[in-house]
């Protein structure tokens, strides 16, 4: 089991050392000089540009920028936004509880409805409903979400209006942020109706940025169902005489549960590109709508230290799976 | 040497081949949902082609005294224009209608680039395995590490925004999927039978590669050529709407919605059809490559 691990974290560390290459060129081969860059449009005298030539490294060696890039890293140095002079890694951790938060609600979303409706559509195979579902999961995998979104607005906000159009909460609201999730924090100020409105911000993004995962933990639950319903196990246990929802519940689901798990886990390269959309179109302040300012704004180091940190969660995130997987299924870990 | 002296080969001979083709169409038609995504897709290939001749008017000529006319069927709107009009009074149905162009013109595009490069690497890596083989999956890993559309919106913030520039970086961020699957396969057949007869019958590397190896790897590689085919066409419009891709006034469906963004509470027209047009060509891809593979995968065949 140890071995297991170690393996798989060693298998890790060539990609995340390839990821800092990546981050570590794209400032390099980016048009223009860095230092002309970083001074803006007012420009800088001889003197001071070759002062900050040296005090940025950049009259080094390559190999030596790069290595001092990653003993940056290591130490937390993800380098200073042009726009704000504020350290990246300190407007990453001030964004990313929005991100985690509408994920989190985006996940849940996909999951609850996902899982039930694949597990009905694998045991009534071929009914209407099974034909229904799928042919929605199908299109909500279609899905260009960022028009999902605008839809959606339209309809909820500006013909029904149940659901503001952008932003976490009403500005009636103000309380310092403690945890960084608004609802969470909406609870905590005992402000009445804070938590109301943040929820009804959340509704919207939300369904949007699940669109997508829960169209695939659909399909994916109703084939890894079909796959177990075919079981020798599963007919034994209906052939005792158990109860449909025992022998679907108890003893098919929970063996479906393995590949539907990792495609959850899967996922959450998928939320980071469709939060890039979903943000973009809520106004919502996380990492994704963060990630494409800066781009737009020609701020690279933030761009660059935002590559490395969601780079770098996606992988943690599914190095987790990959173990956890070994844990729930010791056949793979032995091999 | 006669190919058809290999044992083992499977669908080598001209019969074996019409044979192969007639039992993939009797699966491929047995799935409605996969008839109708073709019937749509050759219609859109059909539009994209007579664009000009079916286009009612010029997809960028505005008439600026018809700005953001309605569809015809509400108030307001007239025959003249019928999807109505955007803010700088361009007819939308033309410019959809050129539109198509693009979308399929992006997906051949991209799935031409990534495939190629992706079948090239992979058989190298499953071929000869060794350093150059360790080397370029670690490679794809790094890609793969980071969410595509944000490795695209960066290479095209390095290369500068457009068209072009969009359909490299998303054939760049899909060329691992490409190479992970000709690898697998070629790894799994390398050992079979009909491959080592061709090899002892003196068959050099390259035509084992391409003429021995390859054509029994496809299968896999088409499902995922149309999945790239129709996600190419959603990236590349969500480049377009984020200002990174096709750039205005090109009628590229992405590029419309973001020039629509603004008016979404106004007028629902230049916001709704061109997601539309981007969801049908999308689901009609999708369903064909569901069915074709049901009809490619023997494993599912029986089922």
């Amino acid at each position: 089991m140890l071995r297991f691990f170690v393996n798989k974290l060693l298998l890790v560390l060539p990609t995340l050392i390839g990821i800092t290459i990546v981050a570590f060129a794209f400032v390099r081969v980016l048009p223009g000089d860095p230092i002309l860059l970083l001074a803006g449009e007012r420009g800088v005298s001889p003197e001071r540009y070759h002062k900050l030539l040296v005090q940025f490294g950049y009259d080094l060696p390559i190999w030596q920028q790069y290595f001092n890039y990653v003993i940056g890293l290591l130490h937390g140095d993800f380098g200073i936004s042009i726009s704000t002079k504020r350290p990246v890694i300190d407007e990453f951790l001030a964004r990313f509880p929005a991100t985690l938060e509408l994920s989190v609600f985006a996940m849940t979303f996909a999951t609850v409805i996902g899982i039930p409706a694949g597990i009905i559509s694998a045991v009534k195979r071929s009914s209407v409903f099974d034909q229904l579902t799928m042919g929605v999961a199908l299109t909500g995998y279609s899905m260009p979400i960022f028009w999902w979104g605008l839809l959606l607005i339209i309809l909820f906000s500006g013909m029904l209006h149940w659901t503001p159009v952008s932003g976490r909460i009403d500005l009636l609201y103000f309380f310092p942020p403690v945890t960084g999730f608004m609802t969470v924090d909406a609870l905590l100020s005992g402000q009445k109706g804070a938590f109301q409105s943040a929820v009804s911000h959340l509704i919207l993004p939300s369904i949007v940025l699940g669109t997508i995962p829960l169209a695939v933990i659909a399909r994916q639950t109703r084939s890894a169902m079909l796959e177990v319903l075919g079981e020798d196990y599963v007919r034994t246990a209906r052939a005792k005489g158990l109860t449909p929802v025992r022998v679907i519940g108890l003893h098919a689901f929970r063996n479906a549960l393995i590949p539907v798990v990792t495609t959850i886990g899967l996922q959450v390269g998928l939320l980071m590109a469709g939060a890039i959309l979903t943000e973009t179109i809520f106004s919502w302040p996380g990492i994704g709508k963060w990630m494409i300012d800066s781009i737009s704004r020609r701020d690279y180091p933030v761009v660059q230290g935002g590559l490395v940190l969601i780079a770098g969660i996606v992988m943690l995130v599914n190095l987790i799976v990959d173990l956890l997987y070994g844990l729930i299924n010791p056949r793979i870990s032995h091999q | 040497m006669s190919e058809q002296a290999l044992p083992g080969a499977p669908a080598r001979t001209i019969n074996g081949r019409r044979q192969m083709l007639a039992e993939f169409w009797h699966y491929f038609s047995k799935n409605r949902g996969a008839v109708t995504g073709l019937v749509v897709f050759i219609l859109l290939v059909l539009i994209a082609v007579f664009a000009p001749l079916l286009a009612p008017h010029n997809p960028d000529q505005q008439f600026r005294d018809h700005l953001l006319s309605p569809p015809f069927w509400q108030d307001g709107g007239s025959l003249t224009f019928l999807l109505g009009t955007d803010a700088v009074g361009r007819d939308i149905l033309s410019r959809l209608i050129h539109g198509a162009r693009f979308s399929l013109f992006i997906g051949v595009v991209v799935v031409t680039i990534a495939m190629t490069g992706g079948i090239l690497i992979g058989l190298i890596s499953g071929f000869f395995r060794g350093w150059l083989d360790t080397l370029f999956m670690r490679i794809m890993d790094i890609i793969l590490a980071f969410p595509s559309l944000l490795l695209a919106l960066v290479l095209v913030a390095v290369l500068g925004p457009g068209l072009i520039n969009a359909m490299i970086a998303i054939a760049i961020v899909y060329q691992p999927h490409f190479v992970r699957l000709t690898r697998a396969s070629v790894l799994s057949e390398r050992e079979r039978e009909y491959v080592i007869s061709a090899r002892v019958a003196g068959a050099g590397v390259l035509r084992l590669m391409f003429i021995t190896i390859l054509p029994n790897c496809l299968a896999p590689l088409i499902v995922q050529g149309t999945l790239a085919f129709s996600n190419a066409i959603l990236d590349a419009a969500a480049l377009g709407f984020l200002g990174m891709g096709a750039q205005p006034p090109t009628p590229e469906w992405g590029t419309m919605l973001a020039e629509a963004r603004e008016f979404i509470l106004r007028a629902w027209w230049v916001v709704t059809f061109p997601g539309l047009a981007i969801l049908i060509t999308v689901l009609a891809i999708n369903l064909m490559g569901d069915g074709l593979r049901d009809a490619l995968d023997p494993k599912l065949k029986q089922s």
